[in-house]
This record gives C-alpha cells, sequence and structure tokens, in this order.
C-alpha cells in the first residue's frame, strides 16, 4: 500500500496530468504578475542606486565613500532573507508598515544595488585613464566626461556580470514567498499542500524559474551584440 | 601667448618640474625634447591643467591660473578650453565613430546643433585627409589615421594654442609623415604649437624655437639650427649626441 503512493502507477500519471493542467495557470500567473515585474522593478531600482554608490566609492570626497562602503558592507555581509525579514516583520514593530510587494521591491533593490555597484566600480576603473583625460581635454567637466565617454563603454564591460546579477534575482526572489508575495514559488507551495504533490508541483516551479532565464540569457546575448556594435568592437564591420 | 612662471610639479616627493619659466609667442610653433622623466611631458600636461602644478602662474591668451593659491575646478575648465591637447597613444573614443569624436566636444560643452558640429567636423576631416573614413569606428583606422582624427578632435574646439605629447611615437616609421604632415600645415596656417617629439627632421623644419629639458629644469633653448648645430650646454651635447642628429 506504501509502496503504491509512490510508485509511478498509471493512476499517477493520471493525476500529474490533471495537477499540471490546473496548476500551470497559476504558477505562471505569479511569475507574470509578482516574479518577472519583482525582478524588472527592483533591478531597475538597484542599477540606479548601483551607479551612486559606485561612483561615491571611486569619489575623492571621504564621507561619500566611507557611506557607500558601509552600505556595500552591510549587504553584501547579510543574508537577503533576513533583510527581507527585517523590513517586511521587523519594521512594524516601530510602526512603519510596508505591503509585501513594496517591502519585497525594497529589499531586492537594496540587495542587487550594493551587488551591482561593485560590477559597476571594476568597469568603470576599467576605463583607460586616457579616456578621461581626452574628454577633459576638449573641456568636457567630470559630470560630461562619466556620461558621454566613461560610463558607455563602461556598459559593455559590465553586460555580463550584470546579466549574471539579473538571472540571480529573478531566482532570488523565490525567497519574496515568505514575505507573503504571491510570486511563483508560494503559489507552488499553496498548490502543494493541497494535493501533496510536492516532488511534481515544485519541480513544475523550477521549470517556469528555467525558462524566464533561459530566455534571459539569449536576451543577454543580444545586447552584448548590440552594444559591440555601439562601442565598435566588431559588429562595425559587419 | 603663453607665459609660464615659476611652474613647479612635484609626484610625492620627486619634483618633475623646479620652478619653469617659459614664453611663447603667438604663432610660434616650439619644440620640447628632453630624455624620458626629464618633465617634458609633464610640462605640458601643466599647460592644460591634466596635472595639477604644485606652484608657479600659467597665462594663456590672458587667461590666467595662479597656482600659488588654490584654483576652482571652474577656472580649471575655461583655462582647459584654450588649448587643445593630442595624445600619444590617441585616446580616440572607441565607441564613436570618426565623425562623433569630432562633434562630441562640440555638442556637449559648446552646445552646437547635431547639424553645425557635423558640418564642422566634415570639414576638420577634410582638413586632415579623412572625408571618406567619417563613418569607420577607430578600431577600423590605421595609427596614422587615429592621430589625424584626434588632431581634429582638438582642433574642432578652436583652441588658441594646440599641445602635442609625443604624438608619433606610438606609430609604425611609415605611418608617421601624414601626421607630421598635418601638424606642419597647422603651423603654417599660424597655430601656436607646444610639441613634444623625438621627431628632429620636424624640430629642424617647422619649429621656431627648441627647448631641452632635462630635470625639471630647462637646460638650454634656441633656434633649432643653432640649438642642433652649436649646443651650449654639456647635458644638451650629450643627449643630442645620443640622438644622432
Amino acid at each position: 500500500m506504501y509502496l503504491n503512493t509512490i510508485a509511478l502507477s498509471p493512476e499517477r500519471i493520471q493525476r500529474f496530468q490533471e495537477i499540471a493542467s490546473t496548476s500551470i495557470g497559476p504558477l505562471i500567473e505569479g511569475a507574470i504578475k509578482y516574479t518577472i515585474p519583482l525582478a524588472i522593478i527592483a533591478f531597475s531600482i538597484g542599477l540606479i542606486i548601483a551607479i551612486f554608490t559606485a561612483l561615491a566609492r571611486i569619489s575623492s570626497n571621504k564621507l561619500l565613500r566611507a557611506i557607500a562602503r558601509v552600505y556595500v558592507s552591510i549587504i553584501r555581509g547579510t543574508p537577503l532573507l533576513v533583510q527581507l525579514f527585517i523590513i517586511f516583520y521587523g519594521l512594524p514593530t516601530i510602526g512603519i508598515t510596508i505591503d509585501p510587494f513594496p517591502s519585497a521591491i525594497i529589499g531586492f533593490s537594496l540587495n542587487v544595488g550594493a551587488y551591482a555597484s561593485e560590477i559597476i566600480r571594476a568597469a568603470i576603473l576599467s576605463i583607460p585613464k586616457g579616456q578621461w583625460e581626452a574628454a577633459y581635454s576638449i573641456g568636457m567637466n567630470y559630470s560630461q566626461a562619466l556620461r558621454k565617454i566613461v560610463l558607455p563603454q563602461a556598459a559593455r564591460v559590465s553586460v555580463p556580470p550584470l546579466s549574471n546579477s539579473f538571472i540571480g534575482l529573478v531566482k532570488d526572489t523565490s525567497l519574496a514567498a515568505t514575505i507573503l508575495v504571491a510570486e511563483t514559488f508560494r503559489r507552488a507551495q499553496e498548490i502543494a499542500s493541497m494535493n501533496y504533490e510536492f516532488l511534481f508541483v515544485y519541480i513544475m516551479a523550477a521549470l517556469v524559474y528555467w525558462v524566464i532565464c533561459f530566455i534571459l540569457s539569449i536576451i543577454q546575448g543580444r545586447i552584448e551584440i548590440r552594444l559591440d556594435r555601439v562601442v565598435g568592437k566588431s559588429g562595425g564591420l559587419s | 601667448m603663453i607665459s609660464i612662471q615659476g611652474l613647479k610639479k612635484s609626484f610625492g616627493s620627486q619634483e618633475v618640474l623646479k620652478n619653469v619659466d617659459l614664453e611663447i609667442e603667438q604663432g610660434k610653433v616650439v619644440v620640447i625634447i628632453g630624455p624620458s622623466g626629464s618633465g617634458k611631458s609633464t610640462l605640458l600636461r601643466c599647460l592644460n591643467v591634466l596635472e595639477t602644478p604644485n606652484g608657479g602662474v600659467l597665462s594663456i591668451d590672458g587667461q590666467k591660473l595662479d597656482f600659488n593659491s588654490s584654483v576652482s575646478k571652474k577656472a580649471i575648465g575655461a583655462f582647459r578650453r584654450l588649448t587643445g591637447m593630442v595624445f600619444q597613444s590617441y585616446n580616440l573614443f572607441p565607441h564613436l565613430t570618426t565623425t562623433g569624436n569630432v562633434t562630441e566636444g562640440l555638442t556637449t560643452v559648446k552646445g552646437l546643433s547635431h547639424k553645425e558640429a557635423v558640418k564642422k567636423a566634415e570639414l576638420l576631416l577634410d582638413k586632415v585627409g579623412l572625408a571618406d573614413h567619417k563613418d569607420k569606428h577607430p578600431f577600423q583606422l590605421s595609427g596614422g589615421q587615429q592621430q589625424r582624427v584626434a588632431i581634429a578632435r582638438a582642433l574642432a574646439m578652436d583652441p588658441k594654442v594646440m599641445l602635442f605629447d609625443e604624438p608619433t611615437s606610438a606609430l609604425d616609421p611609415e605611418l608617421v609623415g601624414e601626421v607630421l604632415r598635418v601638424m606642419k600645415d597647422l603651423a603654417h596656417e599660424g597655430m601656436t604649437m607646444a610639441v613634444v617629439t623625438h621627431e628632429m627632421r620636424f624640430a629642424k623644419e617647422v619649429a621656431d624655437e627648441v627647448i631641452f629639458i632635462d630635470d625639471g629644469v630647462i637646460v638650454e633653448r634656441g633656434a633649432p639650427a643653432e640649438l642642433f648645430n652649436h649646443p651650449k650646454q654639456e647635458r644638451t651635447k650629450k643627449f643630442l649626441s645620443l640622438l644622432q642628429v
């Protein structure tokens, strides 16, 4: 009897098919309504945080450097799950209550911002000093040189590592399940708690993440080719 | 046109320029020579404040920067616009086309419209003989072509003075001529130029004055024929003999 429930009997396979057809909808809905928007919004905000943090870290202002350093150190030195819990379950105890989705946005933005700032900092530092000098020599100031000359080149350098960050973020959004965001993994938990087919349902959730990340890696390749053309490394000849 | 008084520059404890005084008159071409590490490039880089001097007064076209007191970033920016700089390693912007390299400063710094900037860029690229390459990216050009784009890029900003920091040192020998030709044309048009170079033939043919720098001081200066043929100082003699001019 016990063995029978574990084995893949024809009845069980039939049951899988039923579960698959009824649960794929909610899983994809969770991905479209929460997982993907969460990743995109948090990454966009995180990138802005990252650019400013990177600039602060390479600035000549000691205070700015110190603030950026502490921020990056705290975020990188603490678990993302703990950060989310502090925002969603911790802050209400001092009177700051934030809904699940905005809590997740705040947590993931701050998190990805810290990691991406290191990528952007390295990318900016990888641009030869001569580029800054050439920009200054035609009369540009710091911000003009940065925006027009250095960042466009740094963007090309940082696309592969930033893509990794983004793909990592997509997967990390599953942690939002713990702060009640109804994203893909939370849907899977809910479905599995009703039908007890944990293995099957979680594999389905995993597939949803994998498909998203697979598509992202294709987009990454396209962006790299396009930026190569803009930066003029190879595409210009074709 | 250019006046340098008591210019001092140190990197850490190393004094690279020790109290340099120099005047360059309008329309003159001054070639600066000297052994490596003598401070000749630093002198040029101080003139457009890519290096901040530790002391001294710079003046170009009546605009003064006094480094014996503190100098604002804004003043440095305005001062920099008086000079155009050509670097040994070209330093073209790799993400922009030839035209883009020339127009970038015009649109971003001078506020010209894209159309006006492109028009001006075309004139300048024609002048340096690169009209046919205006849509290429730097990596598609030879070193000599890249350096000519760099000259056009600097000229676009209408500088009062052109500074050349070993403009042909990174070039293959057969490409040196095309760059020197553009520089000669500029000199004949009356551009005030300060050129750090090892091209003694260029110095002989084009320079109004040659300055020999060693160990952070101007050792000797004079007309090229005189300085090359009858150097007065021992250090100059020694340096020139090593160059076999």
